[in-house]
């Protein structure tokens, strides 16, 4: 469904999607869902609620592996790995990529153990190494400058804009080449998602980024390429500025338009 | 409904210094007249003339021993069994027939619990009246409780901290150890203090399985009986000779049953406290 | 979309729709001036341009609101761009025919003086072309933008024409000298019009098909 043309000659893809489908139990949630990510930029998945953006972003590390009865068919690749193939470790999996949630949830713990929580659980014990690891996250955060006197302090006290670019943070110190974002700033004022939006585009040049929104002039603010999902299925994906100039599917029009949803 | 209003507040002040009155008046009572029995002697002496006289020493240590046995079986138990119906389980049929089960447990009566505990325990297993019975008879009893207290403030922590947990990288035992359990714990106490209580005051159960009215040493081992506050108690006041007479030795059993359920209570109030302020959420 | 934003983008076509037959009419009047030597028509010509320059700033204002407001995208986007531009064309139109009067008010002051171009067909065409080009916008109809695209060559022919037969008349008949380069300057001034209105209809084109012509005649004409 989606056109390698699309992109330049030369645009390596970190994720290839074949014909994914999504069941929870009976219920068929995605269908044949055919999609190319990027590597290196940042792709937002857009469409009305339900429409299974955010099912196959959680497709993307197995998060929807928690969820009973689910199942899910055809081929998703991550550097060339079939991640749903038997065997395959799904702590490296989430190692390589990273998770972002809707609703920031640091853990009641300092700012610096919630940094730290992944590296150690990871395995890291030493102390220089884990304070390295912490600050260079909390910098690629934009979140160092306003923690680095109070690591010890409770991640609980923070703004909640704060709390966000913390779990960021925390994202990044794993260590993954890939962040998904589940509609990452729509808790936030708009100041604060403003900040969210710009290290977005500051952390374009060294992740690739998938990011779901509901908000259609942030994906038009912030990603590269866009995709629109309606009802479980990919409707279309192109380039941002040709999807909010000239879409080719008059349902994609219409959505971006706010005709309907 | 302004007087509606009114008159419901009023209802309900009523209804709620009405039990903090005979809470107090039970308290009182217990106090008045066992005080007197009071000293040192009568904690740290055997019972003499059948417990009309000396003091209630072992009793003492029995319950205590049988406080701790309790809580060393049935914590264990109730917590695991809590994290595997709130984070393992399945959540279907199964399920909910383990959920009925643990709910009509929490019903049924503590004598039948102690005939249970005879016919399995001391019989069948045939470890005979002893500490070991006895623990593991009133720990059947209290680990409702313990389970619905676990599972409760298992599912009280945000389902948020789990994703994030999962979603770095933990494995799902990672997860509930570092994320979950350290923020269960406090709710996990409570539950254990409610099971402290009814362990050290229950003579049913205790009655068929380990407890004895006159022993003369402190028990050695799990495998010996033990003398309890609650049975000790109970024959005092109904089966001695001189009932009438000693009723001081009676309400100072009472009184000092009273005081250590309080004290293992407060016990557990500290810890849960310490839990709370250090895994605040 | 949101239901302001409806109400406003209807009351923009509408306003549009209002200047384009205003500025038709202007046209319409204008050449008549000229052909009948009508002082009365010319002046009400060019009294009349105060209108039009408010009705301009009115659209530009209204285009400029929804952009802020609304943030409109895709279609709604391209028909705001196309609106502003078109806007700007109409005024344009409108001046070229307070020019025309302008001419039909020194023509009719003249003495009797038959015009020696047939200047009707450039008139009718150049008519001809701001009407379609404001249809062609109501109608979103790409055949006929392509169409006035297609006059336009048509109208240059004529101009051209126009221009040579003057040309020679300027030689040989140097007593209306003045006059004959009065009638030049309506034909060039239609001429003009003529562009406006394929401009027009290059906006439209844009609008609908999301293609930027203006600069590749060749790519696309049918």
């Amino acid at each position: 469904m989606v056109e390698q043309s699309i992109y330049p000659q030369d645009q390596k893809m970190v994720i290839t999607t074949d014909q994914v489908s999504f069941f929870y139990g009976l219920t068929q949630a995605l269908f044949g869902i055919s999609l190319l990510i990027p590597a290196q930029q940042v792709t937002a998945l857009i469409g009305p609620s339900g429409c299974g953006k955010s099912t196959f972003l959680r497709c993307l590390n197995r998060m929807n592996d928690t969820i009973p009865h689910s199942r899910v068919e055809g081929e998703i690749l991550i550097n060339l790995k079939d991640i749903y193939a038997p065997g395959t470790d799904v702590v490296e999996l989430r190692k390589e990529v990273g998770m972002v949630f809707q609703k920031s949830n640091p853990f009641p713990k300092s700012i610096f153990d919630n940094v730290a929580y992944g590296p150690r659980i990871h395995g890291e014990k030493n102390p220089k190494r884990l304070a390295e690891i912490v600050e260079q996250s909390l910098q690629q955060a934009a979140i160092w400058d306003e923690v680095k006197d109070r690591l010890q302090a409770n991640a609980m006290g923070l703004s909640g804009g704060q709390q966000q670019r913390l779990c960021i943070a925390r994202a990044l110190a794993v260590g993954p080449k890939i962040l998904l974002m589940d509609e990452p700033a729509s808790a936030l004022d708009p100041k604060a998602t403003m900040r969210i939006e710009d290290l977005i585009g500051e952390l374009r040049t060294n992740y690739t980024i998938v990011i779901v929104t509901h908000n259609m002039q942030q994906a038009a603010r912030v990603s590269d390429y866009t995709a629109f999902f309606y009802e479980g299925r990919l409707i279309e994906c192109d380039a941002t500025t040709r999807i909010f100039t000239n879409p080719r599917q008059k349902q994609t029009e219409d959505y971006i338009t706010g005709r309907f949803g | 409904m302004k007087i509606t209003d009114k008159f419901i507040l009023l209802f309900l002040r009523l209804i709620t210094y009405a039990i903090v009155l005979v809470i107090g008046y039970i308290l009182f009572d217990i106090i008045r007249n066992g005080a007197s029995a009071l000293n040192w002697q009568f904690v740290s002496n055997f019972p003499r003339r059948s417990g009309a006289a000396g003091g209630i020493l072992p009793a003492i240590v029995g319950t205590l021993y049988l406080v701790v046995g309790t809580i060393a079986v049935s914590l264990p138990l109730g917590i695991g069994g809590a994290i595997y119906l709130a984070e393992y389980a399945d959540q279907g049929r199964f399920n909910t027939l383990i959920r009925l089960a643990i709910v009509t447990l929490a019903g049924v009566p503590s004598i039948v619990f102690g005939l249970f505990g005879l016919g399995i325990f001391v019989l069948f297993c045939g470890f005979g009246p002893s500490i070991l019975a006895g623990s593991l008879t009133l720990a059947c009893m209290i680990l409702p409780t313990i389970i619905v207290a676990s599972e409760e403030s298992l599912r009280a922590v945000p389902k948020g901290f789990r994703d994030a947990s999962l979603a770095l990288g933990a494995t799902k035992w990672e997860m509930i150890r570092t994320n979950i359990l350290p923020y269960s714990m406090s709710g996990m106490i409570t539950g254990s203090i409610l099971g402290i209580g009814r362990a050290a005051g229950e003579t049913a159960p205790i009655l068929l399985t380990v407890a004895a009215f006159y022993l003369p040493r402190l028990p050695k081992s799990v495998f010996d009986q033990v003398m309890a506050l609650p049975y000790h108690l109970y024959i005092l006041a109904t089966q001695h000779p001189e009932a009438e007479r000693i009723r001081h030795m009676q309400y100072g059993t009472a009184l000092i049953l009273l005081l250590l359920v309080l004290g293992l209570s407060l016990g557990a109030i500290l810890i849960r406290t310490h839990f709370r302020k250090k895994f605040r959420w | 979309m949101p239901k302001h934003m409806q109400h406003d983008i209807d009351k923009l076509k509408a306003k549009i729709i209002a200047m384009g037959e205003a500025v038709e009419d202007r046209v319409y009047q204008a050449t008549l001036s000229v052909i009948n030597r009508d002082p009365d028509k010319a002046t009400a010509v060019i009294k009349g341009d105060r209108e039009i320059d408010d009705m301009e700033v009115e659209i530009e204002e209204d285009c400029l609101k929804i952009l802020a407001l609304y943030q409109p995208v895709a279609i709604d986007l391209r028909f705001i761009v196309a609106a502003l531009k078109i806007n700007s064309d109409l005024e344009r139109i409108g001046d070229l025919a307070v020019n025309i009067a302008e001419r039909g008010l020194f023509l009719a002051g003249q003495e009797q003086f038959a015009i020696p171009f047939d200047l009707s067909a450039m008139v009718s065409l150049a008519e001809k072309m701001v009407t379609q080009s404001i249809d062609s916008l109501i109608n979103h109809d790409v055949r006929l933008a392509h169409q006035i695209r297609a006059a336009d060559d048509t109208m240059d022919a004529m101009n051209r024409e126009m221009y040579a037969q003057l040309k020679g008349m300027l030689t040989t008949d140097t007593e209306h000298v003045n006059n004959l380069l009065h009638v030049l300057s309506v034909g060039r001034h239609l001429e003009r019009i003529a562009d406006h209105a394929t401009n027009i209809a290059e906006d439209v084109i844009y609008l609908v098909d999301a293609q930027i012509i203006r600069h590749t005649p060749e790519l696309y004409d049918e």
